[in-house]
């Protein structure tokens, strides 16, 4: 015969499973917002994106077919963000440790770009607007 | 234009020209913002000159974060040579990489020995809680089992000290080493976690974080856990250890990281800081940067060259091994081309400068070098997708092996449930590793991308490198890839019963043609100067179009040219017509020599194969491979060719459209065309094949339109690409299969799958050790490329 499951097991049970829902709710699911690029120098448009144990912003929104300026202002010395890139672009830069690195380019097709580290653990995304 | 940053030993300086200033105000805002940068020894920024000069120290700050700077305050600053940073990005991540491995290094012995230390401390400890049941963690209770007599005879008095003063230093050891050693797992992961991102900081920190929460509330509250009938285990010692494996671990990565861009730091370091440059008559060392297009440059025998240039006067024999990987050193005279970063061998010439800073040869090898190592192969998709979603899948896991632990242990009567449910959680945490699975595809790219430089094969990236691997057909140009590129004079046959000697024959010719600028000309003046026959200018010539030439040499009247012009001066070409048929058939080009109206020799001119063509093509075809020839020339010439080398599969009379339309033709078959040419007119079939080889001449660096550049002349390089190429992608195969297996076998082993048949457990100190060496072990194998034997 099978013992039953005591109560303080059925807790642990549903708190496992709400557990296991919050973590992929946060990680996968959960908003990020979104920037809008702001006109820089030179006519560019520019936005700042702090590099620490992820990108902030997460979501970058630009222009199709005008000249844009990332600015990666890499605040940490981990190397899992040494290294920015935009497979879809084909841009892969080096970031040093407390620096800020311009990444420039002009998106010419419109869409979502992922935004990832060198080893694809951190996520964030260029959203080209046509 | 010099290339604007010095080293000096205050720091480097760098002139960044700004835009914008129009009062001293401006300049002083601008000069402030600078000087209050990291690393700024020195700023001062001239109105006038629109320029800013700044002292900096290379190991803090770099010239983009300046230029940063000044654009922080409102005005426009670029570096004056964006491209030129290839040096200086190198050496940025060379020191970053180094400091890492350091740090890293310090932080894995020290928690090591604190380690090894709070599992001494520990003994007594779990020895003073035994009668609560067996130790949880297998790792620990073995150690215990075989430690404590040997402890107890050496350390006695150990085992007097009371168990809360144990747990209590334990404690403080314990969370000394995770705000010191550990401090950047829990900062990352918390910075991540704020980001919605999860990486390996997240599961270190999440699994020690979780075990030394447990141990603090046994430390606290023993009471808490007694009452419910569970020992008060701590495991301050697990997750010290865990700690320093990983960080050992990490270490061992980051130097073996570094030595997968050996091949590019020593082509960094080919760069000669200095150069011997005239100066009004004076030989002068200067720095490098400082050099002008058009400086005479002196080098002595054995100096290494110090920039791209072209011989003036002097001879001399060049190694250029290290560019091209041609290890024969290169004959120089007058005239010829040398490349900076090649060693002079023999003797001392002169040379004037051409291509500078970011356009020189070198610099351009390391530039593609670098973009090649950085990029990605297609194989890698399968690995990102995985490592993208890698950390919170692990998450719930862990947290699911908590859950079947405690129920069913719970179930079976086992009151320590929660402790064991506990131990697999964290075990699941700490073995997970997605580090491998990243490391896999870049670090086999690095390495391959290198090694092929050191052979002189330079590889576009990561997709060009798997797509060599899947090569099933080679299409080989013929001019210049599989032949020499330029007419030879390959037969001197005198006419039957005619009264000069074939040197003499030649002589003559010689004298003729000097006048010419036909490509076969230059190959019978050319033949006549290596054989060292001395000629004079003819008295008078012509050229006869489409048939020949025509002149007076030595008071004789000359005609060199095909059987139409032998008609014109009632030569009978008749009694050489035979050997003309006979080169002809062999791809040859008959020249018939009349002296006064009389038939007097024959020379035949042909573009001959190279030395190493026909071992080439066999190469290739051990490999597998279909190899054709695909030329423009006549169907004869190139099936004489395609004999000689060895392929029996020739495209003849093809024009570049042609080409192109052959290459489209093998790949609709379902071939994976590899395109070898010249890189000149064959740019468009180079660019249509899967795979555009340009065989260059170890001065042509960027050739475009294709996908690998092999710096050397020799064909062979085909062969040694494809082959690199295959075994590259079979180690990224087992790189990421490794990556993959280790992961997928692991993860359900800590979690406990093999208690129920076998009683094994994992224990987290084993976990993390098998996961610090996981990814070691993947960048080991991909460093094995480099001893890889690739002819």
């Amino acid at each position: 015969m099978i013992p039953s499951p005591a109560p303080s097991d059925w807790a642990v049970v549903l708190a496992g499973i709400a557990a296991i829902a919050w973590v992929n709710w946060y990680f996968f699911l959960a908003k990020r917002t979104a920037v809008t690029a702001t006109a820089g120098a030179r006519g560019a448009q520019e936005v700042t994106i702090t590099v620490h144990g992820g990108y902030e912003p997460a979501e970058v929104k630009v222009k199709q077919g005008q000249p844009v300026r990332l600015i990666f202002d890499r605040q940490e010395d981990s190397s899992c963000s040494e290294e920015v890139v935009i497979p879809e672009l084909g841009i892969r830069k080096f970031l040093p440790a407390f620096q800020k690195t311009p990444v420039e380019l002009t998106p010419g097709k419109a869409g979502a770009f992922d935004i990832t580290c060198g080893m694809s653990m951190l996520h964030g995304k260029l959203i080209v607007e046509g | 234009m010099a290339i604007p940053t010095t080293e000096k030993k205050a720091g480097a300086k760098v002139d960044i020209p700004v835009q914008g200033m129009t009062c001293a105000a401006c300049q002083a805002s601008v000069q402030k913002a600078l000087q209050r940068q990291p690393g700024v020894v020195d700023a001062s920024v001239n109105l006038m000159m629109k320029n800013a000069a700044v002292i900096y120290d290379p190991a803090v700050t770099r010239p983009e974060a300046l230029v940063e700077a000044i654009r922080d305050t409102g005005y426009e600053a670029e570096l004056p040579r964006p491209e030129q940073t290839a040096f200086e990005e190198q050496e940025a991540r060379d020191r970053a990489n180094e400091e890492e491995f350091r740090n890293l290094r310090r932080k894995a012995l020290v928690s090591g020995a604190i380690g090894l230390l709070a599992m001494i401390v520990s003994m007594p400890l779990m020895a003073s809680a035994i009668h609560h049941g067996p130790v949880a963690d297998p790792f620990m209770r073995w150690a215990m089992e075989s430690l404590t007599p040997a402890l107890r005879a050496a350390m006695p008095w150990l085992y007097r000290i009371p168990p809360a003063v144990l747990s209590w230093s334990l404690l403080a050891l314990t969370l000394g080493v995770m705000a010191w050693a550990g401090r950047h797992f829990y900062v990352r992961a918390w910075s991540g976690f704020r980001h919605h991102s999860a990486d390996m900081n997240t599961l270190v920190a999440v699994g020690t974080g979780a075990a030394f929460l447990y141990s603090v509330l046994a430390t606290v509250a023993p009471g808490f856990f007694l009452s419910r009938g569970v020992a008060p285990d701590v495991y301050y010692e697990a997750v010290v250890i865990i700690i320093a494996l990983i960080l050992t671990g990490n270490a061992f990565e980051a130097r073996a990281k570094s030595r997968t861009s050996a091949a590019l730091r020593g082509l960094v370091a080919l760069q000669p800081k200095t150069a011997r440059v005239l100066r009004e008559a004076q030989e002068v060392d200067v720095p490098v940067e400082t050099v002008k297009s058009g400086d005479t440059v002196a080098v002595r025998p054995g100096e290494r060259i110090s920039v791209d240039g072209e011989v003036l006067s002097g001879a001399s024999a060049v190694d250029e091994s290290m560019l091209t990987g041609e290890s024969m050193p290169v004959e120089k005279q007058a005239g010829d081309r040398v490349i900076g970063g090649t060693i002079n061998r023999t003797g001392a010439f002169r040379y004037r400068a051409t291509t500078l800073g970011s356009d020189s040869v070198l610099a351009q090898i390391v530039r593609l070098m670098r973009d090649a190592q950085g990029s990605r192969a297609p194989i890698q998709r399968l690995a990102d997708r995985v490592s993208g979603i890698f950390v919170p899948v692990v998450l719930s896991l862990a947290i699911a092996t908590f859950v079947v632990w405690y129920v069913a242990a719970g179930m079976d009567g086992n009151t320590g449930s929660a402790v064991r449910a506990f131990a697999a959680a964290v075990a699941v945490l700490i073995i997970a590793c997605p580090c491998a699975m990243g490391l896999a595809v870049p670090t086999a790219v690095m390495v391959a991308t290198g090694k092929g430089a050191e052979l002189g094969i330079l590889i576009k990236g990561g997709e060009a490198l798997q797509r060599a691997g899947d090569v099933t057909t080679v299409l080989l140009d013929k001019t210049g890839t599989i032949t020499e590129g330029r007419p030879t004079v390959t037969d001197v046959i005198p006419a039957p019963g005619a009264p000069r000697s074939a040197d003499e024959l030649l002589r003559i010719v010689a004298a003729l043609e000097s006048s010419s600028e036909h490509p076969l000309a230059d190959a019978v003046v050319r033949h006549a100067r290596e054989r060292n026959l001395a000629f004079m200018t003819p008295e008078e010539f012509q050229s006869v179009t489409g048939q020949g030439v025509v002149g007076v040499v030595e008071g004789s009247f000359i005609a060199a040219g095909n059987e139409g012009l032998m008609a014109d001066y009632a030569a009978d070409p008749a009694p050489l017509a035979a050997d003309a048929e006979r080169l002809t058939g062999e791809g040859k080009t008959p020249v018939y020599v009349a002296i006064d109206g009389r038939l007097a020799g024959l020379l035949a001119v042909a573009d001959p194969l190279k030395a190493t063509a026909r071992e080439a093509v066999a190469r290739l075809k051990r490999m597998g491979l279909e190899v054709v020839l695909l030329t423009g020339d006549n169907r004869r010439t190139a099936e004489a060719i395609a004999r000689e080398a060895g392929i029996d599969r020739v495209v003849a009379g093809v024009l570049p459209e042609g080409k192109v339309a052959e290459v489209k033709r093998l790949q609709q078959a379902g071939q994976v065309v590899a395109m070898v040419g010249d890189g000149v007119n064959d740019a468009p079939a180079l660019a249509q094949a899967d795979l555009g080889i340009a065989i260059g001449t170890g001065a042509d660096v960027a050739v475009e339109a294709s996908d690998v550049t092999l710096m050397r002349g020799d064909p062979r390089g085909v062969a040694s690409a494809v082959a690199l190429s295959r075994r590259t992608m079979r180690t990224m195969r087992q790189n990421l299969f490794w990556a993959f297996i280790y992961n997928v076998i692991g993860i359900p082993i800590a979690a406990g799958v093999l208690y129920p048949a076998f009683g094994i457990l994992l224990s987290p100190i084993l976990a993390s050790a098998a996961m610090a060496f996981s990814s070691v072990s993947v960048v080991a194998n991909s460093l094995r490329l480099r001893r890889a034997r690739i002819a």
